[in-house]
């Protein structure tokens, strides 16, 4: 359990802004993002990725006037990166090891297609030395850092004994390979509890697994060098001490489901002063300078409440939130990483690295947040909608209406940035643009997203690592209703559910019957929310109706557009955003109100009345049956029929989007029936034990 | 209708005299006026001679009729977690619109038919059984009422809908109430094509009254409280001495996943209720009235990019229908009948631009789509009703071919699968095809092909109009070569795609999948006029 004892908490250390530091560690010249044409660059470059980074880069290239080309899985076919680029190249079926991360097929495009130039994006290949080997032996430029630095960096046992040597701050922690589990649980009890388990060339939360005493450390070896083997290829750890890294907003459970994976940054940071700032970008260039380093990276560091800072690790690679670096700095990082693999000097002097206004990322996930702050959910996107037609909002997403989020792949909807002069105005936009965001046809973790950028706590600036379950001692439960917002909430419904029912009066064309039946002035509805029952009363004038709401008037008005999937209304003068996500004949209308998801039943008083007659249905028993949380494959399955369980005891593994997330007994029982086995694929909710 | 409305709404009616007047005065349509008139002066008469025999007579039955079987019954219906009729009747229709007849018919047995006067401006006709008097068993008296009503909506076109709630014949009255059914049955088979029909069972309904519903057009139940058998579980047992409780037998999981008799089924009799009346907007009041057309916010022209992407590139890949009917219909909003019998194939109605359609589309996601003995059935009984009720028909093709193998030619899938092709091929309402994949032999005939009169028939640039795929083919074209993988390529280039179906004339245009919505609008707009006869026959002889 996380509580609030960490007494070393830690801050963010994060900042994007030491990533443009470390780009301009070998090189100078003047500031500016104009793209060159002139500037005699690669022809052709292969984006060895999917989804929004390669499109982003694929973007830079377009401006660059270079020609670019996919490689796809086969079932990333008709992505939108695939549709983006000049040329696309199958790499190989579905599972990333046989596409991704399939070399001799990536190789073999580069080849075909004449690519002189790879980027990696940030995954995948991007970190792998032997990749860049192979690519330097055929005389294709890797747009990163080379293999020397990638080795030494990469590898997170050796990074930390390079930046000791190079005098950079580190954190205590074992700096070998931990050999099996005894050795693991024996490292941990010297250097004292609670430790975090990292694969050795881990990145992305992947591999990684916080342990509190043995018995976690136990399992989170098994799992992470299970997890590190199946996406690095590379099953050796290292355990440190844990303290939390910043921004990482979701510890505790989520740490162990969604495993260490950012949600919110945010540049600049609101902690750092000036000088820490500067302390810690030199400290970074130091770094790269010792390796050599020649590209975009990112060095992490923890800062402590006194403003101390150790290494963590280095990232040699664009970070998934460059953009926000990008936004306060002007700069085209891709573009940069590009001129410079080209062998151009960098065209910025330190000094001219502004930090200008402030810009928040939110990643937009097809995740749960209910479920232990995330857990992947899958599917079609039904309907999407980006808010870019709102003033500095960014959206940098790699999929459409239509495209599938598998559960091959990472779930990242896309990265959602506002900026503005002020952290205050780019937050402000960041609440309109989630509010504006329509995602149909998966879960999505906007609902938590909106919460924390509103929190007085996030507002204040004091975000550590255990924000979430600091906040949400109980898990995310969706946005809390004031009475205001709830009568706000009820009002809108009740208005909806009018406009809708005056409207399926409205008949057009030539009806024998004559079509004008007198209007209905007064409603009279019950209206039910979250338990609750109000009375309503609605009348209408014109678009704008007036709503009673247990006698408290509201006045809502709006289009009323009811195919909309966006619902501009105007509460008591005050303009917001519903969505309206379904609305059904008996009066259930899902409205999403402040980023969450509300059920609301609109019946008229003689349905009310009469509903109490209807038999209630009886809901399953669950503590007997285990359901997939998600959708996902069976790893392992621990148990058979006629096993006893003692409750908290492991039942079976399923790996979802590279996460193996173990699914445990509810209560003591004896296993009436196993209905999955190890190597099958689940859905979400799918029957996969029976206790009796 | 007012002609032999004695009664407008059923509250209000309670509070005697007064009420009994106003309620006249409320009564304005024309024909009543002379009939009330009348009846007002008689009881003015009566009232000003303070002979209040009559009129107290009339009161105390009206109120008698009003609580039904009495307070108890009503609290044993609330009990088994079902309403009233009137309850239900009230909540089916819109407020005040609900004039009831026959109030005084007695019994030979006081149940009440009941006429209904919908949004006032669709009228439909029929007297639910009234459970809580008499057990809702049928009387003669009582099947008399429901003739009245159904004569009476046939002769204006009006729909009929019947709240069935009946523990079966009235064995006390023998022969009469067996008259009883054989009038109703006449009575559904005659208004059959004429004004649309729809039963909604919220109770048992056994023996000889489970026929009715099987006549009208479509049949809807309530979870856990409605039956639907020809004999109940204690004489099956007698009989085949099966053990199965009433909810097996005759459940509404049984009849909308296994028999096939009903269509929907819904959670309890308000969901129902209340479903039934956003149903009920997208029939016509009759075969004479054209599809409602109703106010819609959704763009005609809207694009829908989601389509470019849906059909997968291996041919062997599944993907929902729904998915592509959700995406063109106006608000994604579609009404599927059937949605959990013979799931490979998907009808429902839905509306583009306003307009009611009916859409029938083969499911890829269940079987791979093929046309089997169920979804032929259902497909074309479905077919039937739009072209009975002037609903265009969209077809959404994506037919590996019919299923092969010993149950399905034993169980006659040659005469049901020709039920399909006998409907397309007779609708004369408007008719727009789709192919969005696969379109392989017989079943591409079938499903509203151009040769069976489409009027407009599309194909996406993924569909492959062919005799069989490409596998089948050279298996059978090269038995026995050995470069056949060679040979399935070049049957793949000259074969699966929209071309050898374009060049012919059998598709009118190979369309980007995301104009797909906008496209058909346009065409429904044009087609609207459409105007088509079959020879003159006595009726045709559908391979039932």
């Amino acid at each position: 359990m996380i509580t609030s004892t960490l007494r070393r908490v830690l801050l963010v250390a994060k900042h994007a802004s030491f990533q443009s530091r470390c780009c301009v560690a070998s090189s100078r010249v003047q500031y500016s993002t104009v793209y060159d044409s002139n500037e005699k660059t690669f022809d052709k470059i292969l984006i060895a990725n999917r989804g929004e980074i390669a499109c982003r880069v694929m973007k830079t290239c377009k401006k660059m006037g270079i020609k670019t080309v996919a490689v796809h899985s086969d079932v990333d076919a008709s992505a939108v990166h695939v549709k983006m680029a000049d040329e696309a190249v199958c790499v190989g079926p579905a599972p990333t090891n046989k596409s991704y991360l399939n070399m001799d097929a990536i190789m073999d495009a580069i080849r075909k297609t004449g690519s002189q130039a790879v980027h990696p994006g940030y995954g995948f290949l991007s970190e792998n030395k032997e990749f860049a080997k192979r690519l330097a032996a055929e005389d294709v430029v890797f747009i990163g850092p080379d293999t020397h630095a990638i080795h030494a960096m990469g590898d997170k046992i050796e990074s930390k004994l390079l930046a000791k040597a190079a005098n950079v701050n580190v954190i205590p922690g074992f700096d070998g390979v931990v050999e099996n589990v005894e050795d693991a649980v024996k490292i941990a009890g010297d250097i004292g509890y609670p430790v975090m388990i990292k694969a050795s060339a881990g990145g992305g939360g992947k591999g990684m697994r916080i342990a509190w005493n043995d018995d976690e450390t136990r399992e989170g070896f098994r799992l992470s060098s299970q997890e590190a083997a199946s996406s690095f290829g590379d099953d050796r750890l290292l355990i440190e001490k844990f303290h939390g890294n910043a921004l990482w907003l979701n510890e505790r459970e989520c740490s162990i489901q969604r495993r260490n994976q950012k949600v919110v940054e945010e540049a600049p940071s609101t902690f750092l002063d000036p000088e820490t700032r500067r302390a810690m970008g030199e400290q970074a260039v130091q770094l790269a300078k010792a390796v050599q380093y020649s590209s975009a990276g990112t060095v992490e560091f923890l800062v402590d409440s006194n403003k101390n800072f150790y290494f963590l690790e280095m990232n040699t690679r664009l970070q998934v939130e460059h953009p926000i670096t990008e936004c306060i700095t002007g700069l085209d990082l891709v573009q940069q990483m590009i001129r410079v693999a080209k062998g151009f000097p960098l065209l910025h002097k330190q000094e001219d690295i502004p930090i200008n206004g402030w810009a928040i990322e939110s990643r937009v996930y097809a995740e749960d947040p209910y479920k232990s702050f995330g857990l992947p959910s899958i599917g079609r996107l039904s309907q999407y909608q980006e808010p870019i037609n709102l003033p500095k909002v960014r959206v940098d997403s790699g999929i459409q209406e239509g495209s599938d989020i598998s559960i091959y792949y990472d779930p990242m909807i896309s990265k959602l940035v506002t900026y503005g002069a002020t952290r205050a105005e780019a937050l402000q936009r960041m609440e309109a643009a989630l509010d504006n965001y329509v995602i149909r046809g998966v879960t999505h973790n906007i609902p938590l997203l909106r919460e924390i950028i509103t929190h007085p706590r996030f507002i204040s600036g004091d975000i550590t690592t255990n924000f979430l379950p600091e906040e949400y001692p109980e898990g995310f439960k969706g946005h809390q209703l004031t009475s205001e917002g709830r009568r706000e909430l009820v009002a809108t419904a009740a208005a909806l559910y009018v406009s809708a029912q005056l409207r399926s009066q409205r008949f057009l064309g030539n009806l024998r019957v004559s079509t004008t039946p007198q209007e209905q002035r007064q409603w009279e509805l019950c209206v039910e929310l979250e338990k609750g029952s109000h009375t309503v009363a609605v009348s209408r004038s014109g678009s704008t109706f007036t709503v009673e709401v247990d006698g408290v008037k509201v006045e809502v008005s709006g289009e009323w557009n009811l195919a909309s999937a966006l619902l501009p209304v105007t509460i008591n003068r005050t303009p917001r955003v519903l969505q309206c996500l379904s609305r059904d004949a008996g009066g259930d209308i899902t409205l999403q109100y402040l980023g969450t998801q509300f059920k609301v039943r609109v019946l008229s008083q003689l349905v009310s009345t009469l509903s109490a007659h209807m038999p209630e249905k009886v809901p399953e028993d669950t503590s007997s049956i285990l359901r997939s949380p998600m959708p996902g494959s069976v790893v392992a399955v621990s148990v058979k029929p006629g096993d006893v369980v003692a409750e908290g005891q492991e039942i079976c593994v399923i790996e979802a989007m590279k996460m193996q997330n173990s699914l445990i007994a509810a209560k003591a029982a004896k296993v009436k029936s196993v209905h999955c086995k190890a190597g099958e694929t689940v859905g979400e909710g799918d029957l996969l034990v029976q206790l009796e | 209708m007012a002609a032999f409305a004695v009664a407008r709404s059923s509250c209000g009616l309670l509070s005697g005299l007064k009420a009994y007047f106003k309620t006249f005065r409320q009564v304005k349509h024309g024909v009543a006026s002379a009939a009330q008139s009348q009846l007002q002066q008689q009881s003015r008469r009566w009232y000003s001679v303070s002979h209040l025999s009559v009129q107290e007579r009339i009161d105390r039955k009206r109120n008698a009729a009003l609580i039904g079987g009495g307070q108890k019954r009503i609290d044993a219906q609330h009990k088994r977690g079902k309403l009233t009729a009137r309850e239900r009747v009230e909540l089916l229709l819109d407020k005040d619109s609900f004039v009831e007849c026959d109030m005084f018919v007695e019994h030979r047995c006081s149940d009440f038919g009941m006429e209904e006067d919908h949004n006032k401006v669709r009228l439909h006709h029929r007297g639910p059984y009234d459970f809580t008097v008499f057990g809702g068993s049928l009387s003669g008296a009582h099947a008399q009422k429901i003739c009245k009503i159904m004569d009476q909506a046939m002769m204006v076109g009006a729909p009929v809908i019947g709240l069935n709630d009946s523990g079966g014949a009235r064995i006390q009255e023998g022969v009469e109430s067996l008259a009883g059914y054989a009038d109703i049955f006449l009575r559904n088979v005659m208004a059959s094509g004429v004004v649309p029909q729809i039963s909604l069972i919220m109770g048992p309904c056994a023996g000889g009254a489970v026929y009715s519903p099987a006549l009208t057009d479509f049949t809807f139940m309530v979870k856990d409280t409605s039956y639907l058998f020809i004999t109940g579980p204690d004489v099956v047992k007698s009989v085949t001495n099966e053990d199965v409780t009433q909810e097996e037998l005759g459940g509404a999981k049984t009849h909308t996943a296994v028999s096939g008799v009903a269509h929907r089924a819904f959670e309890n009799d308000i969901d129902a209720l209340l479903n039934l009346r956003n149903f009920f907007n997208f029939l016509p009041l009759s075969n004479q009235d054209p599809a409602p057309v109703t106010e819609c916010h959704d763009p005609s022209d809207r694009l829908v990019p989601g389509l470019d992407t849906i059909v997968p590139f291996e041919t062997t890949k599944a993907y929902d229908m729904l998915d592509i009917i959700q995406g063109i219909a106006d608000e994604r909003e579609f009404f599927e009948i059937m949605p959990n019998y013979a799931k490979n194939i998907v009808v429902g109605f839905a509306r583009m631009n306003g307009r009611t359609v009916g859409i029938v589309g083969n499911q890829p996601k269940v079987a791979s789509g093929c046309l089997d003995i169920n979804s032929s059935v259902k497909g074309a009984r479905f077919v039937r009703f739009c072209d009975a009720f002037n609903i265009p028909i969209l077809t959404f093709v994506d037919v590996p071919g019919f299923l092969p193998g010993t149950s399905q030619e034993y169980g006659g899938i040659i005469r049901h699968g020709a039920k399909l092709l006998f409907a397309f091929a007779e609708a004369t309402v408007p008719k727009i095809t789709i192919i969005t994949r696969k379109a392989y032999g017989g079943a591409y005939d079938v499903m509203s092909s151009k040769h069976l009169r489409g009027d407009v028939n599309y194909a996406w640039p993924s569909a492959e109009v062919a005799v069989m795929g490409a596998k089948g083919a050279v298996q059978i074209i090269f038995r026995g070569k050995s470069n056949q993988a060679e040979q399935e390529a070049e049957y793949v280039e000259k074969f699966a795609n929209p071309f050898p179906a374009a060049v012919r004339g059998f598709v009118d245009d190979i369309i980007v999948p995301s104009t797909t919505r906008k496209r058909i609008c346009r065409d429904l707009e044009v087609l609207a006029s459409k105007k088509q006869t079959n020879p003159w026959k006595k009726h045709a002889n559908i391979p039932l």
